[in-house]
């Protein structure tokens, strides 16, 4: 048999794990799946959007959406900061749990129950209390609230390896209905609909509704950073996360770091909570987190459990978002846009990731040899 | 009729919305993957169906040839939607419940968009009949027993069967349980997980075309799609990751979630409008219970496949 | 008998990343024979297996099987051409039952019927004189009967040339001769069987010729017949090994460390630990010799608190008669309750009972170190957690076999890997990272690690490296007792140097050494004493300097009558 014949059997394309990439050249790739998402953005536009059908000219003024949809008024842009803070901070709380591989993806529950625990101390107490001690207690029950949310998953993780992921989505749901009975509970006219609850407003910090907010979750941001990289605890939770075996070699109670992390992870939620039922809405809806549990998921796993590359994740995801709402507005198309966006773009970075990871070595360029692959 | 066998009816006809969609997601599964893109992928099985409809639906071409291309419509668009999940957890190997979530994201946002541009009275209004073979025109609830609701059944034995009675379902369950033995034995991985994922997300999809067509048959049905795609998931631990059982497990959602209607209208049952969300929470809370209780238990048998989550890379060691 | 070419290899090179694991091996195997493939570990061999197989692809080479040159992109194109390997971590879906897995992706034409596979699997089993149950679920087997399936799932596809991986390194005696007679059976029938193993009694025993792998590449192959242990040896390491390992005699041997009758069980119920009995002396060190697998790892982690053994005593003995007090774990009601028994006294021999003072008073007498201590320390590990153990102030260093899984973390760098042990010290919640900064440059220094930087991760290192630092932070942590689980596997000639010579330092600094060693040249050499354990149980305490190799071979598979009794 010939060797030409033999070669072209050879595996078209062969993969090799990564063990280091510069930053920079990480960050590149990152950046131009977001440039290439946004072309296929652009495609998908020429296909929904008749206005750009019609002139294609009309792109510049879809992708120019993006900027003008947090930075044009400062009103978008302090609704831009205050989304990407809201988002940031269920991000945050989920950022322990994912870093020792706990998967929680119960931070839409968490984070509503949050409200619903702020919301049912106002409505109860709301008369009878002064504002500074009903704020307090209000910030008492979310947290609890939270923790408690969190807790049941990881209780029943650390005794009986019970699968974490799929509980806290199904607490997800639980979570909502359980909105829904104390809506019905408390709202007897039928409307469905909670009035706002006046007395259970945060205080105006500086002149603007979101400032306090903002600066609560940058506060968090910089404890939480510091706290996972500084701390004893931060620390244990590596550990765990890293290997089960080495915690229990090191004499690390392996139970007792799931359920205080969940504890953390689940009062962070709740805190979050507090901050949309106190801050924002002084209501509740089964829908007051509105996905952004989900949502944040994909924000932490994408800055890489890194409280401050969270932030630009965070940031990136309220720019489209804004952005594609901006354009249903401008081009008149449904108001589901902003989703179809946030998809396709996340797609790119989901899959960019592989070129980080990877190395991908084609045939004919097969002499290169892997950068540090495992010894033998 | 009598109104606890409409009762039983009606929970079975709307169940095999979740029996299409756990079937889906228990075939995904068993290949490994833990698919939660199933609501955007039931939402665009819809969309997808929904579209063609909206071309063919007034052509007057034949019933059986509009029926049937619904519903290939229905699979090839979500399938689709497989494609792109298997593509990004397969080739590239990403984070499984990221992807799967930027697929709900990305699926009911794209729904929603094309739903709005459909007119109801071209898709919905005479099709609807046509899929409601041979039932149609009843005014109880038979009359959502239509094609796909007997397609739904079929589906389900057929993947139980496939899954427990044959090689392909044999090596399929390898995959998921050990993808490594099962490379190593010869079984290419890679195209089991696609064609899972892949085949899972059509019938998944069809759960979505159904809802949408046959069960609530309304304008608006699209909206309260992407919860039921949430439902089959839990549906899939309920089933301990068997499609025949999720008939069974299906009806007994069904129950639950549609009771809250029909037990407010018996008026020995005392119940209140405010426990109606908590009958529709006992779907999750049930599922949870049979979690903790399976893990509990610890039969080999009744968990999650082993590498259910986990990318497979051959070289790691 | 004309010989007839099976497999031929041909300049098969292999490298990952920079580390080159096979260098232009060229190889032959005939049909009818047994091939054993012996070597170090780390030679290549398994790499080498690997791209028969089709896990790995070569980077350069040609294979022939039966003349043709093949390509092998994966183990599907390996059985096509009647090749089948049997690795060493058995490659079996648990959850179904020895004749599903046994059919796993084999191609047959007509109806999948498990009746028919039975029937087959229990036809080849006759054939060759397994012992199966074709509808057992693999996660009620023994390690022996999962290897029978991997071979029955190698034979059904028709495999004519099998690999076996190390294939007796997890089998009893009995069982293992079970194996070879098989393996002589199929021999017969024309198979070709390569078996790799770095055991030359079992090469001398089975095989008709042998390859000899180092460092990645062919020494030679010989046949079996003309061959010697001292030959193949020689070959395998390169030049004849004196190991000259550095021996003192012990200087004041004292009992630390005393363990009665300890008995464990494993999750699936089987006795691992029968009524081990042994007691370790500082300023030894004691070996421990056995098969692998016979309770060498259940035997250190319980006694380090990691398994809690269910009967018998793990006893610390600490004598610290006349040493300076020191208060790391006493509290101030002990140490009254101690001053009232005249445990303590002054540099001249005077009673010292603090009564009447002041804690800080106490505190800072006792911190001048004039204040003198007799009471002899007997502290009772068992049901205790490492943490607990600790905290008693027993100094307890364990370097466990699973460096990266178990005594260090992978994706951290050395200073974090330090920290391990030491974090929790002080009262703040923040860590400390200037120590363990301190310790990760002294041992980078003094090991001669060799890393890019304190905080590249270790799973980066190589495999000398990774060890050092290990050991280098077991030993920063200046135990009292030093247990290591097979330190120098897969370590070069060099780095194995230094961690005998590190282990050397500790037994001359009074450490009570324990060393679970695979390598009876070095378990003579190296340790005073050597226990060796057999399914669990203690067959023998030897002395090193007088026992012979053979003397210790018989002990490690001599056949407890326990063990008899209890099984099936």
């Amino acid at each position: 048999m010939s060797q030409q014949s033999v070669k072209l059997h050879e595996p078209l394309v062969h993969l090799s794990k990564r063990d280091t990439i510069a930053p920079l050249k990480a960050w590149l790739i990152r950046l131009a799946a977001i440039v290439l998402g946004l072309v296929v953005c652009g495609l998908v536009a020429f296909v929904l959007i008749e206005k750009i059908q019609q002139k294609p000219e009309k792109i510049w003024d879809f992708y120019n959406a993006f900027i003008r949809g947090s930075f044009s008024t400062p009103r978008k842009l302090w609704k831009f900061l205050k989304n990407l803070s809201i988002l940031l901070c269920i991000a945050l709380g989920l950022t322990p749990a994912f870093r020792m591989r706990f998967w929680n993806i119960g931070g839409e529950g968490q984070t509503l129950v949050g409200v619903l625990g702020a919301i049912a101390v106002a409505f109860y107490a709301g008369d009878r209390l002064p504002s500074w001690a009903l704020l307090t207690l209000m910030l008492l029950a979310a947290l609890l609230a939270g923790a408690v949310w969190a807790v049941i998953p990881a209780l029943f993780k650390a005794k009986w390896n019970t699968n974490e992921t799929l509980f806290t989505l199904m607490m997800n749901y639980v979570a909502t209905f359980l909105v829904s009975f104390f809506l019905e509970v408390w709202v007897t006219n039928g409307s469905g609909a909670l009035p706002k609850l006046k007395q259970a407003k945060l205080p105006v910090v500086g002149g603007n509704d979101y400032l306090l907010i903002i600066l609560v979750v940058l506060a968090l941001d910089a404890a939480l950073f510091v706290y996972m990289n500084f701390s004893k605890q931060g620390y244990e939770i590596s550990v765990v996360g890293e290997s089960v075996r080495t915690a229990q070699y090191v004499g690390i109670n392996v139970r007792k770091v799931i359920i205080r992390t969940m504890i953390l992870s689940g009062m962070l939620c709740g805190l979050t909570g507090y901050l949309i039922g106190a801050g924002l809405d002084q209501s509740i809806t089964a829908n007051s987190v509105g996905g952004q549990g989900f949502t944040a998921i994909m924000v932490a796993w994408l800055g890489k459990f890194n409280p401050i590359f969270m932030i630009l994740t965070s940031g990136l995801i309220q720019l489209l978002n804004q952005g594609a709402a901006q354009i249903s507005q401008d081009f008149n198309v449904s108001g589901a846009l902003p989703e179809v966006i946030v998809g396709i773009i996340l797609f790119f970075i989901i899959g960019s990731e592989f070129f980080i990871n990877y190395q991908v070595h084609f045939r004919g360029c097969g002499k290169k040899t892997a950068k540090g692959g495992k010894a033998a | 009729m009598n109104i606890w066998l409409n009762f039983l009816i009606d929970s079975l006809a709307f169940g095999a919305t979740f029996m299409y969609g756990s079937t889906g997601e228990i075939l995904t599964e068993k290949a490994g993957h833990l698919n939660l893109g199933i609501p955007g992928i039931m939402c665009m099985g819809g969309a997808g169906g929904c579209l063609m409809l909206n071309l063919i639906g007034k052509s007057g071409l034949p019933p059986v040839l509009i029926v049937t291309a619904g519903i290939l419509s229905a699979l090839a668009m979500s399938m689709l939607m497989g494609l792109i999940y298997s593509f990004l957890t397969v080739t590239l190997r990403a984070n499984q419940n990221v992807t799967g979530l930027a697929l709900t994201t990305f699926g009911v946002g794209l729904m929603k968009v094309i739903m709005s541009k459909l007119d109801a009275t071209v898709y919905l209004v005479g099709p609807k009949a046509l899929y409601r073979w041979p039932f149609a025109g009843r005014q109880d609830s038979m009359q959502c027993l239509g094609v796909l609701f007997f397609l739904a059944i079929a589906v389900a034995i057929a993947s139980s069967w496939v899954l427990y009675r044959t090689k392909v379902g044999l090596h399929l369950r390898a995959v998921g349980e050990n993808p490594a033995t099962a490379d190593a034995v010869g079984i290419n991985v890679s195209r089991y997980k696609y064609a899972a994922t892949c085949i899972g997300s059509g019938i998944a999809g069809l759960g979505g075309f159904y809802y949408i067509i046959d069960y609530m048959a309304s304008q608006e049905a699209y909206l309260s799609l992407e919860a039921f795609g949430w439902l089959s998931i839990a549906l899939v631990i309920f089933a301990l990751w068997r499609p025949h059982v999720t008939i069974i497990g299906s009806t007994v959602f069904g129950l639950l979630f549609s009771c809250s209607s029909y037990i407010t209208n018996i008026d020995w049952i005392r119940v209140t409008m405010s426990t109606k969300p908590l009958l529709k929470m006992l779907p999750y809370v049930v599922t949870v219970l049979v979690l903790i209780i399976s893990s509990i238990r610890n039969k080999r048998e009744n968990q999650p496949p082993s590498s259910l989550g986990l990318s497979y890379f051959r070289e790691d060691r | 008998m004309e010989k007839q070419l099976a497999l031929q290899m041909r300049g098969i090179t292999k490298r990952f990343g920079g580390v080159i694991a096979n260098k232009q091996v060229d190889l032959d195997v005939y049909r009818g024979e047994i091939m054993a493939v012996l070597g170090e570990n780390g030679c290549g061999k398994t790499t080498l297996m690997n791209m028969i197989a089709g896990i790995y692809f070569p980077d350069e080479g040609k294979i022939f099987v039966d003349g043709r040159e093949v390509v092998i992109r994966s183990p599907k194109d390996a059985f096509a051409n009647g090749i089948g390997m049997i690795h060493q971590h058995f490659k079996l879906v648990d959850l179904f039952t020895a004749a599903e897995n046994i059919v796993l992706g084999v191609k047959e034409k007509g109806k999948y019927n498990l009746k028919a596979v039975n029937a087959r699997v229990a036809q080849i089993a006759e054939k060759y004189g397994f012992r199966i149950d074709p509808q057992k679920k693999i996660y009620d087997m023994s390690v022996s009967e999962k290897q029978t399936v991997e071979i029955i799932k190698v034979l059904y596809r028709g495999a004519d040339i099998l690999i076996l991986d190390e294939p007796t390194a997890v089998l009893t005696p009995q069982e293992i001769s079970r194996l070879f007679s098989v393996l002589r059976r199929m021999k017969e029938d024309g198979k070709s069987i390569i078996i790799i193993t770095h055991k030359l009694n079992e090469v001398l025993e089975v095989s008709d010729r042998v390859a000899i792998l180092r460092r990645g590449e062919h020494i030679a192959t010989v046949e079996t017949k003309d061959t010697n242990e001292n030959e193949l040896t020689e070959m395998m390491v390169g030049k004849k090994i004196s190991l000259n390992i550095n021996r003192t005699e012990p200087k004041n041997a004292a009992p630390r460390l005393f363990v009665k009758n300890l008995n464990l069980y494993d999750a699936e119920g089987v006795h691992v630990l029968r009524d081990v009995s042994f007691t370790a002396c500082g300023g030894e060190i004691l070996g421990i010799a056995g098969i692998a697998g016979s309770g060498q790892r259940e035997l250190l982690e319980s006694i380090s608190g990691l398994q809690p053994a269910v009967t018998g005593e793990i006893i610390f003995h600490n004598p610290k008669k006349n040493k300076p007090v020191t208060f790391f774990h006493k509290s101030m009601k002990r140490v009254r309750e101690l001053g009232a028994q005249n445990a303590f006294h002054d540099g001249k021999g005077n009673p010292v009972s603090f009564q009447g003072m002041r804690p800080g008073a106490v505190r800072k007498w006792v911190e001048s170190g004039d204040v003198l201590f007799n009471e002899d320390e007997i502290i009772n590990l068992r049901h205790r957690t490492p943490l607990q153990i600790r905290e008693l102030g027993v100094r307890l260093s364990f370097v466990p076999e699973d460096r990266l899984g178990m005594g260090l973390v992978g994706s951290m760098g050395i200073t974090d890997n330090m920290m391990l042990r030491s974090y929790r010290k002080g009262r703040a919640g923040f860590l400390d990272r200037k120590k363990p900064r301190a310790l990760a440059d002294e041992i980078i220094q003094d090991l001669e690690v060799s890393t890019p930087g304190v905080n590249t991760p270790v799973r980066r290192l190589s495999g000398g490296n990774v060890q050092k630092v290990l050991v280098g932070r077991e030993i920063a942590f200046t135990p009292k007792v030093l247990m290591a689980a097979y330190p120098v596997r897969g370590l070069d000639i060099n780095s194995s140097y230094t961690i005998y010579h590190l282990l050397n330092m500790q037994k001359e600094n009074g450490v009570a050494v324990i060393f679970v060693g695979e390598d009876l040249d070095v378990l003579l050499e190296l340790c005073d004493r050597i226990l060796v354990i057999n399914s669990g149980a203690v067959t023998g305490i030897v002395d090193a300097r007088t026992a012979t190799k053979e003397e210790i071979g018989l002990l490690m598979t001599k056949t407890d009558d326990a063990r008899k009794e209890e099984a099936p």
